[in-house]
């Protein structure tokens, strides 16, 4: 290539990510509305015998979401993002195509494989890690070729410094490697002793060991599939779409080295008053305090981005998203250091306000910022404009005041649950049974549904209107610079 | 000084790998041994509790249901003795749960009985009126792998010293015996037998009673050994 010449990007890869985006956020947010319905009308339980079980689709609900959407979500803006700030194409180097290629497809095959798995019962129960053996060394197969893809645009660059978006990136590669590597080591007893399902394992470590070895996973896989990519999608295109520098760079080198440095330690706070040592609760319950600082340094840094051009709310519905993600984002990070304050974790553990506390963190941060950046791409990958404003406002509203439904419904229903839980009367008994405490939050489970279904129409909205960009929007001439042109 | 790291990705990387792995290395690993050794009393799991075990998990039950009993007054109240590390030495994985939809189980076997729970399993509703959990019909039907339960306990005992065929509590007996394939699952078969005589399922009875053991008397095994 001359220098000085137009990089031509690939965006083949990009684009099979997207569509893995829309199906399986389809796929696992109707799972997730299933079972917010379920809990609400028991009797929907047993529409499809043993495969349409509460309890048996839950874990298809979470990694469906988790490792089918929003892995997705953040694969197709890597292939995007860092050929751009990269400055190279992936065409220019036919192994990294190859590698890219393969890590789609093997990742895909992966999710179906989940899916069949865990339709069958087949699961190792920890939580975010359900996946048997066969499928873990699968992950782990795709998960180096994506490290691959990662140093290697990173190894043939043009642009000598490293955007922060690539420090993100880079940090997810490592972090997950590590925790998921960890997390699943397992013994296949079939292949030691020669009898039985080849496909079972059983967990290296035991009891309160392997509970530790868990959330010293499961949290952080929050925080490196949850936090740090969709950081890095952010500080990517809310400069690009506003057309605004990022606030301050001081602050976002303290944020992103904070972040990496605090988020492990803050794990322990799912093991409060459990089996665990006192001073690792304890070391749980302050590293999550203190993980406020870097998590609302990035927040800050993104909402001051906007600062004097704050109109582009009224004119541009993409800023809106990513304006209500940030703000989300610092709604979540709040809520979770207070519910990992000892007395809190108390009345909190067990309830639905961690549910609660998930989605408004899940729903409002992460599901919004990667709907904002596919819109934001799909003009530039397509050549076409945004197929209709409309549809897109009305997404917006519909979906927050989905979220808005589901998580205050949620508190209100743990707080409820915890307290009636400990209430005693004045002789010192227990004032509720179990089942009391199950009946009253009835009314909850119903609003939450109907908060969930909105939001899952909002998502099929948005899906048509990336099917509608894709196939019969405008066509553009030339690429758009910053704001994503939207038909009216 | 960010500058340079910046332009360099090999020590950038390695930069942040420093970062998140301390913690773990401060928190996961020192405590690690002492964590693992077990309560006096605490047994490990028979074949046919195992076999039930991997129903427990192949339905999620741990969805909807702890198994961990907080140091509270109202949950010694509830459910009994609050949870040692020691009693989950055993216990792999763990099944310890993060949402009670349902009650804690920790120690349901001193306070629910075979009846009960194949009640509870077939119509849930049949024994406490107003719950959201679902029927477990399949169960009923279902055959329990007592084959993968044997390979677990054999993997265990060999890799992880779990005491299958020892005396434990040193009164010269073995506590918990495994023995060979053969013997293994027969005593399984055995055991099961014994639950399904406090059973009333008649083709339950009668698939034990042939030699095949339905998932609904290995997890009620199971649950039963919660104490």
């Amino acid at each position: 290539m001359q220098n000085g010449a137009q990089i031509e990007y690939d965006y083949s890869i990009a684009k099979a990510f997207t569509f893995a985006t829309i199906l399986f956020g389809i796929i696992g947010m109707t799972i997730g509305v299933v079972l917010a319905f379920q809990l609400a009308f028991p009797e929907l339980n047993n529409l499809a015998g043993e495969y349409g079980t509460f309890s048996r689709l839950r874990p298809l609900h979470t990694n469906g979401v988790a490792f089918g959407f929003t892995l997705s979500g953040i694969f197709a803006c890597w292939y995007y993002i860092a050929q751009r700030v990269l400055k190279v194409s992936l065409k220019e180097s036919p192994f990294l195509m190859g590698v890219a290629k393969l890590h789609f497809l093997l990742y895909f095959i992966t999710i179906l494989l989940a899916v069949v798995t865990l339709f069958m019962g087949i699961t190792t129960s920890k939580e975010y890690a359900e996946l048997e053996w066969p499928i873990d060394i699968l992950v782990v197969v795709w998960w180096v070729l994506w490290g691959i893809s990662v140093f290697g645009l990173i190894g043939i660059r043009r642009e000598r410094t490293l955007y922060i978006s690539i420090w993100y990136f880079i940090a997810c590669f490592i972090a997950v490697a590590m925790l998921y590597l960890f997390n699943n080591m397992e013994v296949p007893t079939m292949l030691y002793s020669g009898y039985g399902s080849w496909i079972h394992s059983v967990s290296m470590y035991a009891g309160t060991n392997d509970a530790l070895v868990q959330w010293w996973y499961g949290h952080n896989a929050v925080g490196f599939v949850f936090t740090v990519p969709i950081i890095a999608m952010i500080y990517y295109f809310l400069p690009k779409e506003s057309g605004q520098n990022v606030y301050s760079y001081k602050l976002s080198i303290l944020a992103f080295w904070g972040l990496l440095f605090v988020y492990l330690w803050a794990g322990g706070h799912h093991l409060i008053y459990s089996t665990v040592p006192d001073w690792m609760q304890t070391m749980g319950s302050v590293m999550s305090v203190v993980l406020i600082l870097p998590s609302w340094g990035s927040a800050i840094n993104m909402l001051l981005t906007m600062k004097g051009e704050w109109q582009q709310l009224q004119t541009n519905t993409l800023i809106k998203f990513m304006v209500l993600a940030s703000t989300f984002y610092m709604l979540s990070t709040i809520e979770g250091p207070i519910q990992s304050i000892k007395s809190v974790n108390a009345i909190a553990h067990f309830t639905d306000w961690i549910p609660g506390h998930v989605h408004d963190g899940v729903l409002g941060w992460v599901v919004f910022m990667i709907m904002a950046a596919l819109f934001h791409m799909a003009p530039r990958m397509y050549g076409r404009e945004i197929y209709s404003k409309s549809l897109m406002d009305t997404q917006f509203w519909l979906q927050t005041t989905g979220i808005v439904l589901y998580f205050t419904s949620m508190w209100i229903a743990g707080i409820t649950q915890g307290m009636m839980w400990r209430a005693y009367d004045e002789y010192g008994s227990l004032v509720y049974s179990f089942i009391d405490t199950v009946t009253v939050l009835q009314p909850y489970y119903t609003i939450r549904a109907v908060g969930g279904l909105m939001y899952l129409i909002g998502f099929f909205m948005f899906a048509w209107n990336m099917y509608k960009t894709a196939t019969a929007g405008r066509v553009l001439d030339k690429e758009p610079t910053n704001a994503t042109p939207v038909a009216a | 000084m960010f500058h340079w790291f910046e332009q360099r990705p090999f020590f950038f990387a390695v930069l942040v790998f420093i970062f998140v792995a301390f913690a773990g290395i401060i928190e996961v690993i020192p405590d690690f041994a002492k964590q693992s050794r077990p309560t006096v009393g605490t047994k490990p799991y028979s074949v046919l509790e195992l076999a039930g075990r991997h129903v427990y998990i192949k339905d999620s039950c741990n969805a909807c249901h702890s198994q961990l009993i907080r140091p509270f007054k109202s949950e010694t109240d509830r459910y009994g003795m609050y949870s040692l590390s020691g009693e989950y030495a055993y216990d792999r994985p763990f099944l310890w749960g993060s949402k009670r939809t349902g009650p804690d189980l920790w120690r349901v076997g001193n306070y629910r009985t075979t009846d009960w729970h194949e009640n509870h399993m077939m119509d849930p509703a049949s024994v406490v009126p107003g719950t959201v959990m679902p029927a477990y019909p399949h169960q009923f039907t279902n055959i329990a792998d007592l084959d993968t339960a044997y390979a677990e306990a054999y993997t265990v005992k060999n890799v992880f010293n779990t005491p299958y065929d020892v005396d434990i509590d040193g009164d010269g007996k073995i506590d918990v015996e495994l023995g060979e394939y053969e013997s293994a699952i027969a005593k399984a078969k055995a055991d099961a037998k014994a639950i399904a005589a406090d059973m009333k399922n008649q083709a339950v009875k009668d698939a034990v009673a042939n030699g095949q053991v339905p998932e609904i008397v290995a997890l009620i095994a199971y649950l039963n050994s919660l104490k």
